[in-house]
């Protein structure tokens, strides 16, 4: 069901992961949050032949519609931090499109609270 | 990793050009019921991440061991639920004994709040983990999982012994019912609305 699975002992374990991440270092954590919402660009003209086969492995599962980073990273089964890292040289590149989650706000958290109430009254009531 | 990996359409975020992402974190000790709690209300089969872990302590004892210290560990789980068009709400789950700073960090910083849950019969192991929610400021309410047969302590008892502010919700449920982890969840919400106030 899911491609990552049989390759996965190759590029998490045989590979040191700052090989994965051509040396980079974390991104911005405002930007690439946990629930920062993932997909691929929807323009891309030309096929890119620049990525390393982990980078065209994330912008593949990433695709067909969005993701969070979390479950790029559950589902891909590599490390949090180099998922990141991967997922930002993308986004600088203009492979991938992300949308981190709304600034704290007292007013804005009042709405989203008051959201979240009614949806798990009108799932599970 | 190259070949194009394949997941199934509902794995997808299905509003997520538009909807903003929430997150609760779920919490307690090792086999309190986080998983299977996360596991009742997401509409995806609950993900996880690992995170390497060094024994340092132990290397010192045994410097020809020191290569083989380092293991993995599953280090948070992890679930979803499409609230409305508008809001898709994430539970994250983590043992508190695990000290990942890193990964503390990443699941509290803009989290609503936290749901602890904790085993009537084993309180004490709860102290690490509301330590760790205290100290990160979240807001949270207690979960205390029915396991069948248990005996159900007297809150005031509890609340002594958790040490809990006296408007701190505490809630009874069932781990593997839904309906009985959504009320949970909803005690905790109506909590964070009460203090949003």
């Amino acid at each position: 069901m899911n491609g990552f699975d049989e390759l996965e002992p190759e590029t998490a374990e045989l590979v040191r992961p700052y090989v994965i991440t051509k040396g980079r270092g974390l991104p911005n954590e405002e930007q690439l949050s946990l629930i920062t919402l993932v997909t691929a660009a929807g323009d891309q003209l030309q096929r890119p032949t620049q990525l390393s086969p982990e980078e065209q492995g994330l912008l593949d599962l990433c695709t067909a519609g969005f993701l969070s980073v979390a479950e790029i990273a559950g589902h891909t089964r590599l490390p949090m931090g180099v998922v990141k890292i991967l997922l930002s040289a993308l986004t600088e590149g203009g492979y991938l499109i992300t949308r981190p989650p709304v600034q704290r706000a007292p007013l804005t958290d009042r709405h989203i609270l008051e959201e979240v109430l009614n949806g798990l009254r009108t799932k599970f009531g | 990793m190259g070949s194009a990996p394949s997941l199934a359409e509902q794995a997808y975020v299905r509003g997520g050009a538009t909807q903003t992402a929430v997150k609760i974190l779920v919490v307690g000790h090792f086999a309190v019921g986080k998983t299977t709690l996360i596991g009742a209300i997401s509409e995806i089969p609950p993900l996880s991440t690992e995170e390497t872990m060094t024994r340092a302590g132990e290397s010192f004892d045994d410097l020809k061991g020191v290569r083989s210290k380092t293991t993995t560990t599953v280090a948070m789980d992890f679930g979803r639920l499409t609230i409305s068009d508008r809001v898709v709400l994430y539970l994250f789950g983590t043992p508190g004994q695990l000290r990942f700073v890193q990964m503390w960090e990443d699941m509290a910083r803009g989290a609503l709040g936290a749901l602890v849950l904790v085993d009537p019969e084993r309180l004490a192991d709860s102290f690490a983990v509301i330590d760790l929610i205290e100290q990160y400021g979240l807001d949270y309410a207690i979960a205390v999982n029915r396991f069948d047969g248990t005996p159900i302590r007297e809150e005031g008892a509890l609340r002594e012994a958790l040490d809990l502010l006296d408007d701190t919700p505490v809630v009874t449920c069932d781990a593997r019912d839904p309906k009985s982890s959504a009320d949970a969840l909803i005690t905790l919400v109506r909590y964070l609305l009460d203090r949003s106030r």
